[in-house]
């Protein structure tokens, strides 16, 4: 193991790109990015076929370290370069970063979207339920209740499932990990960029800094903690009733089905509109 | 390319830049359906998988806006179509465009504003926004079809200095144009002038994806060619990588002008008529340069020693070709269907000059020739 993450890491952190990171010790994100390489590592993708889309965040950073065709956008709009670089080269392996308010407030349209499209895209959302990189305003995700920046006197507004969103949207793969799961995630991160067709991870991970110092929540160690002892597979979820999951979060794969992707439809779309060149 | 080619064509504006836009290479458009772009789309989407490109509706224009980005970092040549509110949406991204030189076309129908102002009336409201819309100081090209047939010539050359210069053109056409009809010949393709962008020749390991060469302008690999690098909305060093000391920001930021400025005598494009012995000029744009240009001859008629300078580039604004102008005449009329965008650059470069005139229509009508003809013979 410990050889194998020392090839990894020679081989997919950027050797030009000076270190430190800009992530604060003990955050999630690095987590994430670990998993992230070993999928590719076994995988065995060229890094030549790899793009990386980010967002703005502290999660948004990501691709600047990594050895890969990296894309670092605007704020919420990941996605949406990523789909002119999928459609554009349908062969490369196209992966979105974001984090949660980038994904679901900002670029929210963009994500059901893409689920809708169902372009071949993988899309990694880093949930640490708070905007960290400008300083722990409340996101989408911040659970009701909880402060933030801009909740001081208590969130009086509800959170996304993330996850349950992009079923509803119409993704063809979507999973949950968290960043106490490493080796879930890094299996999920797999078979999601296996996966045919747009394939969400939602990874719940750590801001102690912004969001769990706030709440009281500990150290990283502390929170990573408690994400081993609330989370629950999906197997077992299904057996409980909606009450014993009060609080419980669901990890594995909640959707994996088989639905046409429009890049392959695409080519048909081409091949239809050949016959009728000159026509209309 | 297509079979239309070297047939006299009816067309409108708005299908004449789909025949420019395929004619100088865009294989990708993303776009927004808005009135009174549509039809740019609508022709797209019927003749780019024809020739195996990609059209792709997009949830809006910001995401339009980013997918021909993508798409461009891809190695395509690439074109968004739209109107004012649309315009709005897209200036984010431009400036991300901008300062990750992306080349991409971005076509901007104008339309009565400001907000969803006059859907259907034409307008050139849009031109100072079409330069300032997106923020921070930035370099972009702004130009303006008058006809059908520049509608098609024209969006070549959007392409052609976009692909050049590694910058997004904004191509501003009004309400008139789109939707007039003119029978235009479409030239053979081989006669046209097509530029791509320059490719990087050293190997993947000596590229430095944001080194300019002797113009300023980086060499431009597609993503999955085999030259990995960093593209971001950050200010980035030669590598490509965020910095903020303050002498590389100052390198790129002047590197980022000065690419522009040394194009200056190639981008900027106008086009003289009867300027000879003008004593009096008409500068105009868009649909309005035809009604002026029908002024300025019914003038003529009359003895009046008129001229017309039609702006194809509006910015970087063609100092160089008006400043002469401005010594020659005693006047200048400056008709615009907008409160004085362009006049105002005119009144820039006069100095005092001589007499710059404005004629000014905001009610979502468009200039007629007599407008003009009657501002004219008053100065
Ligand atoms: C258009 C725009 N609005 C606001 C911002 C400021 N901004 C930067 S990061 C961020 C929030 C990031 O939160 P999240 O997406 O959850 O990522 P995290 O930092 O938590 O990884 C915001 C609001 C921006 N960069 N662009
Ligand atoms: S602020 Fe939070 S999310 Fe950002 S690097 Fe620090 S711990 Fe991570
Ligand atoms: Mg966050």
């Amino acid at each position: 193991m410990a050889v194998t993450a020392q090839k990894i890491r020679h081989e997919y952190l950027r050797h030009n790109k000076k270190f430190p990171h800009v992530w604060c010790p003990g955050c999630g994100n690095g987590i994430v990015m670990a998993a992230l390489l070993r999928a590719i590592y076994r995988m065995e993708i060229s890094k030549d076929d790899v793009v990386l889309a980010s967002g703005i965040g502290c999660s948004g950073r990501m691709p600047t370290y990594l050895d890969f065709n990296t894309l670092h956008t605007t704020h919420g709009r990941a996605l949406t370069f990523a789909t002119g670089v999928k459609l554009a080269k349908p062969d490369l392996n196209v992966v979105a970063i974001m984090g949660d308010g980038d994904a679901t407030a900002i670029g929210g349209n963009h994500f059901i979207h893409a689920a809708r499209r169902n372009l071949n895209l993988t899309a990694i959302i880093i949930n640490n339920s708070i905007y960290g990189m400008t300083g722990g305003q409340y996101s989408p995700t911040t659970p009701f209740g909880s402060t933030s920046t801009t909740s001081v006197y208590g969130h009086i507004e509800h959170d996304f499932s993330i996850a349950e969103l992009a079923v509803t949207a119409g993704a063809s793969f979507v999973a949950r990990a968290t960043v106490y799961h490493g080796e879930l995630m890094d299996r999920l991160i797999e078979q999601a960029m296996r996966k045919r067709g747009f394939a969400v991870v939602e990874v719940i991970s750590n801001c102690h800094v912004q969001y769990g110092r706030r709440n009281k929540l500990g150290g990283a160690v502390d929170m990573l903690t408690s994400f081993k002892e609330n989370s629950i597979t999906v197997s077992k979820a299904e057996k409980l009733s909606p009450e014993e999951l009060e609080g419980k979060t669901t990890i594995g794969v909640l959707t994996d089905r088989e639905m046409p992707i429009s890049t392959e439809e695409y080519k048909k779309v081409r091949e239809r509109a050949s016959k009728t060149k000159g026509k209309i | 390319m297509f079979n239309q080619e070297n047939k006299r064509l009816l067309l409108q504006g708005n299908e004449a830049i789909a025949y420019g836009a395929l004619a100088a290479g865009c294989r990708f458009f993303a776009g927004y359906p808005i009135t009174p772009a549509t039809e740019i789309s609508e022709m797209l989407a019927t003749m780019l998988p024809q020739v195996g490109g990609t059209f792709v509706q997009m949830e809006d224009e910001i995401a339009s806006m980013g997918a021909i980005i993508g798409a461009s970092l891809a190695g395509e040549k690439t074109m968004t179509a739209t109107s004012g509110p649309g315009f709005s949406l897209m200036q984010e991204n431009l400036g991300y465009a901008c300062i990750a030189e992306v080349p991409c076309v971005v076509v901007n129908v104008m339309r009565g504003g400001p907000s969803t102002g006059l859907p259907t009336c034409p307008s050139q409201g849009d031109v100072q926004m079409a330069r300032w819309g997106t923020h921070g100081d930035h370099p972009i090209i702004v130009m303006a079809v008058s006809s059908v047939s520049d509608s098609f010539s024209i969006t070549i050359k959007a392409f052609n200095l976009s692909e050049q210069y590694r910058v997004p053109v904004v191509l501003l056409s009004d309400e008139v144009v789109a939707h007039t009809r003119e029978c235009v010949q479409l030239p053979d393709q081989k006669s046209i002038r097509v530029v791509d962008r320059i490719r990087p020749s050293v190997p993947p390991d000596w590229y430095k994806p944001y080194e300019g060469d002797n113009r300023g302008v980086p060499h431009m690999a597609a993503f999955g060619d085999g030259y990995r690098h960093h593209v971001t909305g950050l200010v980035h060093d030669e590598y490509g990588f965020p910095t903020q000391k303050p002498n590389e920001v100052q390198q790129f930021q002047n590197r980022l002008t000065k690419k522009i400025t040394r194009g200056f005598s190639e981008i900027m494009m106008t086009k003289g008529f009867m300027l000879e012995d003008a004593e009096i000029a008409v500068i105009a744009y868009g649909s309005v340069a035809r009604s002026a240009l029908k002024a300025v001859e019914d003038a003529r008629k009359q003895g009046v020693k008129v001229g017309l300078l039609q702006l194809i580039t509006l910015f970087p604004f063609p100092r160089s070709h008006v400043s002469p102008l401005l010594e020659q005449c005693r006047a200048v009329l400056v008709p615009e269907m907008n409160m004085g965008q362009i006049s105002r650059e005119v009144q820039r470069v006069n100095q005092n000059k001589c007499v710059v005139a404005k004629h000014n229509r905001i009610d979502g009508q468009f200039i007629t020739p007599n407008e003009i003809y009657a501002q004219l013979i008053k100065l």
